[in-house]
């Protein structure tokens, strides 16, 4: 085997050269409805079997669908940041199946007129660069009911809670070169959506899941066949799920096989992908307008609303707290990352040192609710307190070792730093009459260093500052106590 | 009638029964055959009209698609739902086991 090492990521070297990715992404995002797509039941997640169930869910003879116009708000919101066009005018279609936990018999779904056409959005990669993916379309279809196989030995049991809640599933065009450029992907599409406040992004939950199509190729060839790996709902799985595909596919292509087309699960406990239908059961959708429901038409001024409406999105929310607050992009970029973050850093940087304070979000405060397992939501650290230590640092009442002290007293008891710092008597020591009293002790006890001093030795300097340092217990202001130590050594 | 074009030929009326998950005997199957294509063949006519320039028509009724609020305002009904299932367990469906 080659050396791999210098090989870009989504590049495979195989016996016969390199190989490429191509990789299309395929998610689904679950709207943030309080109810369905076409019904009036509940879209909550985790309730009692088949409590959020209407008749129209469970598909009875004469029930009508009726859309839900906040969904067609969220779709065309997320259209709109996706720079994507939008079509004033869809359709929705029927795609049949047969499975249990689809009683229609068909899901609503839109096929060849989308209500959001063709777009692109910016990506930032790990190592600061940043591409462009576009994307083919995004359209509104209803999920399908949840199958829970492992209750009986014979027997499926089949809950219909999330059947026909509203899902958005937005394509990418195959402009997917690596596994990281797709994580990279997904990360951005859920911090808008949750920017925008369309979809909650939780992928645990489900919220937001992705199918990957991947194929390779000889750099410069046409694309090859492709394979689809069905609901990957972590970013570390997508990009496990594509690595093994790709590497898969290479295999059999250099053993001088062909791929099939076909649709593949990604095993965790494996870290490989299988294939999941029979070629045999090759689907066939037999797409066809749904005649229960006319086209979806909105007006433009409506849309201009909703763009009007829309909230500052990551990418020019970046250049502002660079511009602003004086920060690197790559702070930025960490910070717009979640709405969360930088609803918090401007609140704590408000008024204040913005490099600083950026500083102590990304280092301490993240590394500490690392250690500690919290998530952001957790922290007990308010905004409000990490900018008032922010300004007793920055008005010298703190030195920045101490503040780290007052720092950890902060994550254990939710006191404020100004608290912390009054009760335990921390604060920093800046009267010149205060320091000379112990520059005066530290001399007295140490005579012989002072004379060695005297005599050339300068790199005694440091050791008398740490001496003075040491018997204020760290509180003395440390550039006073530099200046009043070379007055006094002279 | 005899049939003029053969549309669908019994290999695809296989697949559309079992697409339809519809199971029809040996037997039924040349007639059924013959059947699709003569209405096939009668609704084809239609392909006769040009209409390269013409808009599909969604309603003659001029309705626009009615829109909903996002109000939660029905479910709750698991024992309507669960009313005709053959077999129900603790509020879900049971069927039998289709993990493929």
């Amino acid at each position: 085997m080659n050396d791999t090492s210098t090989l870009k990521p989504g590049h495979i070297q195989g016996e016969t050269g390199i190989w490429e990715m191509v990789i299309g992404l395929e998610i689904h995002a679950q709207i943030s409805s309080k109810s369905k797509l076409f019904s009036g039941a509940s879209a909550s997640f985790g309730s009692e079997a088949n409590r959020n169930v209407s008749l129209v869910d469970a598909a009875m003879p004469g029930m009508l669908p009726v859309i839900n116009e906040f969904c067609v708000e969220q779709a065309v919101k997320t259209g709109l940041a996706l720079n994507a066009k939008i079509n004033n005018v869809s359709v929705f279609d029927r795609k049949n199946y047969f499975y249990a936990d689809l009683p229609q018999g068909y899901q609503i779904s839109q096929f060849t007129k989308p209500i959001v056409g063709e777009g692109e959005i910016i990506v930032d990669l790990d190592d600061g660069e940043q591409t462009t993916i576009g994307i083919e379309r995004l359209h509104l279809e209803q999920d399908a009911g949840k199958s829970l196989h492992d209750q009986h030995p014979t027997k499926s049991y089949i809950d219909l809670n999330r059947t026909g809640v509203a899902l958005m599933e937005i394509v990418s065009k195959p402009d997917i070169r690596s596994p990281q450029e797709a994580g990279a992907y997904v990360k951005k599409i859920r911090s808008i959506l949750r920017y925008i406040g369309a979809c909650d992004g939780n992928m645990e939950e489900g919220s937001l899941r992705a199918d990957c199509n991947v194929s390779v190729r000889k750099s410069g060839e046409e694309f090859g066949t492709r394979c689809e790996i069905k609901n990957l709902n972590s970013i570390r799985f997508i990009i496990q799920a594509i690595q093994s595909e790709a590497e898969r596919q290479v295999d059999i292509l250099e053993e001088g096989g062909t791929i099939d087309q076909e649709t593949r699960l990604f095993d965790t406990s494996t870290g490989e992908t299988r294939s999941m239908r029979s070629k045999e059961d090759a689907h066939d959708y037999r797409y066809f307008p749904d005649p229960d429901l006319l086209p979806l038409e909105f007006t433009e001024s409506w849309v201009q609303d909703i763009k009007e409406k829309l909230p500052e999105l990551p990418d020019s929310l970046k250049k502002r707290l660079v511009k602003d607050f004086g920060i690197t992009a790559y702070d930025a970029s960490i910070l717009v990352e979640e709405k969360d973050y930088v609803d918090f850093y401007q609140q704590a940087a408000n008024g204040r040192d913005g490099k600083l304070t950026a500083n102590w979000m990304i280092t301490e405060l993240f590394g500490a609710l690392k250690k500690d397992n919290l998530s952001f939501s957790e922290s007990p650290i308010t905004s409000e307190n990490l900018g008032e230590l922010i300004s007793l640092i920055s008005n010298g009442t703190i030195s920045g070792k101490i503040a780290k002290e007052v720092f950890s007293e902060m994550m254990k008891s939710k006191k404020s730093p100004s608290e912390i710092v009054k009760e335990k008597g921390l604060e920093q020591v800046s009267d010149d009459s205060e320091i000379l009293k112990l520059i005066d002790q530290v001399i007295s006890d140490n005579q012989d260093k002072v004379n060695e001093y005297l005599s050339g030795k300068d790199k005694l300097f440091g050791f008398f500052v740490g001496q003075v340092m040491k018997l204020s217990q760290g509180k003395a202001n440390p550039g006073i106590v530099n200046k009043l130590l070379k007055e006094k050594l002279k | 009638m005899p049939n003029k074009n053969t549309i669908v030929d019994v290999p695809t009326v296989n697949k559309i029964a079992r697409l339809s998950r519809l199971d029809i005997s040996e037997g039924n199957k040349e007639s059924l055959t013959n059947d699709l294509n003569n209405i096939l063949g009668f609704v084809a006519q239609l392909d006769e009209v040009d209409t390269s320039n013409v808009e599909p028509l969604a309603s003659v009724t001029g309705h626009k698609l009615p829109l909903r609020n996002d109000d939660v305002n029905d479910g709750n009904i698991e024992h309507l739902v669960l009313k005709n299932a053959p077999e129900s367990s603790s509020g879900f469906f049971v069927v039998p086991k289709v993990i493929e």
